[in-house]
C-alpha cells in the first residue's frame, strides 16, 4: 500500500532519482512506525492480546486462583438456557437502551433547535445545558440523585408541596429503572453540541427558498432540517446506543441493581459475576455477547442507514 | 411598549429555555444546598432551596473522611492518578497523530482503521482480562492498571489532533525539510507549537474523564489510603451508614468543584472538541 510520497526533490538524474525516492521511502517507513509505537503496543498488549485471553476464557471456568479448567460452551449454555437472572439483566439493558437512547437524543436534538435559532444569550444557555454532562458520571452525582428520589427526597417533597401522589421511587420495581433513565437523558449535553454544529452547517438559503415557496415551519423542519441532519442522527445513534449499553456507575450507586433486579444492567452483572462471584470464565463469555451484540446492531443501523441517511450529493466536503 | 409580532416567538423560545435551564439545574443546586443545612434539615421541607441558617460546619466534618483518613489524602490521590495519565495521554496521542497525519508508511491505513476500531470498543468488554493481566504483574492495589494504559495513546484524542494537524499547511514541513529539519525536529520544532490549542482540549477532556472515572478504581485500589475521590465518595456515603448527611453533600458537591472550574475556564475548547471531532461527553 506504497502510497507515491509528494514530488520533492525532482532531480534530472533518472537512478539518482530512484535511489533517493527508495532511501526517503525507507525513512517514511521507519520514522512512520516510530510515531505510532505507542499505539501499536497498546493495540496488541491492551486490547488485542486481553481479548484474545477473554476469548479463551469465556470457554473455561477460572476464579483467579487456580487453573482455568475447559468447559466447552458450558458458560454459554448456562447464560441462555439456565441463567435467570442473565436474561433480567438483558431485559432491563434492552428496556434501558430502547427508552434512554432515544430520549437522551430527542431531547438534545429539541434543545439544540432552540438554541440554534436564539440569538440572545445562547452562549449561556449552550453553557448551563452542558453542565450536566460534565459532572453526570460521577460518583458525586449519583449519590444525589439517589437522595434526590428518595422517599424524603426533594421529588417527594415537591409532589407533595403540589398535592401530588408520591412514591417510592426507587423501593418500586417499576419506577425504580425511570430514576436511572431520567439520569441518562439528563446528560444530553454532547449529543445536543453535535447536533447545533450539524444544525449550523444547513445553508440559510434552503430555509428562505422554502419560505418563498410557502413552506410553513413544520413543513421546513420535516423537509429540511431533518433529512440533512441524518448523517448527525446517524453519528449519534451508533455512539449513544454503545454508551448506553455500557451504563454502571447509576446502577451500581443509585439502585445496586434493585429491587427485585429491576435495574440490574448488564454492566452491573457482568461485574458482579466477575469481582463478587469471581466467575470470570462466565463474566469473559458475557463480554463476548455484549461485544457480539453491539457490533451486530451497529451493523444493522448503518445497513439501514442507506434507506434513511441523506448525503447531500457533491456537498461542500 | 408594544412587541413587534416578530419578537414573540423568540420570547417564547427564551422562556421555554429558561424554565429547561431551571429544571435542570435544579439538582445541583439542591445538591450545594442540603451541603449548607443543617443535617437533621435536609430531608425536612427537602426540596427547599434555601437553608434556614449555614452549616459550613458540614464541609469541615465531612473533610474528616472516613476510618482516619482525610479527604487531603483522597484529593491528592486523584490529582496524582489526573495530572499523570492526562499528560501521558495527550503526550502519547499527540506522537502516534503526527505519524498518522504526516507520514505515509507501509500499513498506515491498516493501522488507521484499527485505531478507529479502538476507539467503538468499551473498556468494559476488556476489563476482566485486563484485570487478570495487571493482576499477573502484581499491580492490584497500585495505580499503575490507572495510569500505564494511558501512555499508549487514547484514540479520541488521536483522532482530534489529527484533525488539527491536517488544517496546518504541509508547505511549513516542506520549508522546514529544506532548512535541514528530519522528521523529529518538524514535529517538535513545527508542530506541537501550532497544536497547542488541540493538545489543550485534549487535556481538559482527559482531566475530566480521569477524575470522574470509577470503575478502574473500584475494580484496583482496595486500600483506603489509595482511593480517589470517586471510590472515597461511595464509600462515604454508603446509605447503611450515613448519619451526617450535610457532610455527604458537602463533600458531593466539593469533589465536582475541579471539574466545573475546568469546565467554565475552557468551555470554549470543550465545545470546539466536541464539535468538531465528536467527542463523547
Amino acid at each position: 500500500m506504497v502510497t507515491m510520497d509528494n514530488n520533492l526533490n525532482k532531480l534530472p538524474v533518472q537512478t539518482k532519482q530512484v535511489k533517493r525516492k527508495r532511501k526517503r521511502r525507507d525513512y517514511e517507513n521507519v520514522t512512520g512506525y516510530v510515531f505510532i509505537m505507542p499505539f501499536l503496543i497498546g493495540f496488541f498488549a491492551l486490547t488485542i492480546f486481553p481479548m484474545l485471553m477473554s476469548l479463551y476464557l469465556s470457554f473455561t471456568k477460572y476464579d483467579l486462583l487456580g487453573t482455568p479448567q475447559w468447559v466447552g460452551l458450558g458458560n454459554f449454555k448456562r447464560m441462555f438456557f439456565e441463567d435467570e437472572t442473565y436474561w433480567q439483566a438483558m431485559k432491563v439493558t434492552v428496556f434501558y437502551v430502547l427508552t434512554a437512547v432515544p430520549f437522551r437524543l430527542a431531547f438534545a436534538l429539541f434543545v439544540a433547535l432552540l438554541l440554534a435559532n436564539v440569538i440572545r444569550f445562547s452562549g449561556l444557555y449552550r453553557t448551563l445545558m452542558y453542565l450536566p454532562s460534565i459532572i453526570g458520571g460521577s460518583v458525586a452525582v449519583a449519590v444525589m440523585w439517589r437522595q434526590l428520589f428518595g422517599n424524603d427526597g426533594a421529588i417527594n417533597a415537591i409532589l407533595e408541596a403540589l398535592n401530588l401522589p408520591t412514591t417510592s421511587w426507587l423501593g418500586n420495581p417499576n419506577t425504580a429503572i425511570w430514576t436511572l433513565i431520567l439520569l441518562y437523558g439528563w446528560q444530553f449535553g454532547s449529543a445536543m453540541l453535535i447536533f447545533l454544529a450539524g444544525l449550523k452547517n444547513i445553508p440559510v438559503s434552503y430555509y428562505e427558498a422554502a419560505s418563498v415557496d410557502g413552506a410553513n415551519a413544520w413543513q421546513r423542519f420535516i423537509k429540511i432540517t431533518i433529512p440533512l441532519l441524518t448523517p448527525i442522527i446517524l453519528f449519534n445513534v451508533v455512539m449513544q446506543m454503545i454508551n448506553g449499553f455500557m451504563t454502571f456507575t447509576s446502577s451500581f450507586i443509585i439502585t445496586e441493581g434493585g429491587p427485585l433486579n429491576s435495574t440490574l444492567l448488564y454492566i452491573l452483572y457482568m461485574y458482579r459475576r466477575g469481582f463478587v462471584f469471581f466467575d470470570m470464565g462466565y463474566a469473559s463469555a458475557m463480554a463476548w455477547v455484549l461485544l457480539l451484540i453491539i457490533a451486530v446492531l451497529t451493523a444493522l443501523i448503518f445497513k439501514s442507514s442507506k434507506h434513511w441517511v441523506h448525503y447531500e450529493s457533491g456537498g461542500d466536503r | 411598549m408594544a412587541l413587534k409580532r416578530k419578537n414573540i416567538p423568540a420570547l417564547i423560545r427564551q422562556l421555554i429555555l429558561l424554565v429547561l435551564i431551571a429544571v435542570m439545574i435544579y439538582p445541583v443546586l439542591w445538591m450545594v444546598s442540603s451541603s449548607l443545612k443543617e443535617s437533621s434539615q435536609v430531608f425536612v421541607q427537602a426540596h427547599s432551596l434555601i437553608p434556614e441558617s449555614l452549616h459550613f460546619e458540614n464541609y469541615v466534618e465531612g473533610w474528616k473522611g472516613f476510618g482516619g483518613i482525610s479527604f487531603t489524602t483522597f484529593y491528592l490521590n486523584t490529582f496524582y492518578v489526573v495530572i499523570v495519565s492526562t499528560i501521558g495521554s495527550v503526550i502519547s496521542s499527540t506522537i502516534i497523530a503526527y505519524g498518522f497525519s504526516r507520514i505515509r508508511f507501509v500499513g498506515r491505513n491498516v493501522w488507521f482503521v484499527c485505531m478507529l476500531l479502538t476507539m467503538m470498543l468499551p473498556f468494559e468488554v476488556i476489563m476482566i482480562p485486563q484485570y487478570i493481566m495487571f493482576n499477573w504483574f502484581g499491580w492490584l492495589n497500585t495505580y499503575w492498571p490507572l495510569i500505564m494504559p494511558t501512555f499508549f495513546g487514547t484514540p479520541f484524542f488521536v483522532f482530534l489532533i489529527m484533525q488539527f494537524i491536517r488544517s496546518i499547511p504541509y508547505e511549513l514541513d516542506e520549508a522546514a525539510t529544506i532548512d535541514g529539519c528530519n522528521r523529529y525536529t518538524i514535529f517538535i520544532r513545527i508542530i506541537v507549537p501550532l497544536i497547542v490549542p488541540a493538545m489543550t482540549t485534549s487535556a481538559i477532556f482527559s482531566f475530566y474523564w480521569r477524575w470522574d472515572d470509577f470503575m478502574g478504581p473500584l475494580l484496583y485500589l482496595n486500600n483506603p489510603s489509595k482511593y480517589t475521590i470517586s471510590l472515597a465518595l461511595k464509600m462515604f456515603a454508603d446509605p447503611d451508614t450515613v448519619t451526617n448527611w450535610g457532610s455527604m453533600f458537602a463533600m458531593s458537591a466539593l469533589s465536582l468543584v475541579p471539574v466545573i472550574v475546568v469546565f467554565f475556564a475552557f468551555q470554549k475548547y470543550i465545545v470546539e472538541g466536541i464539535s468538531t471531532s465528536g467527542l463523547k461527553g
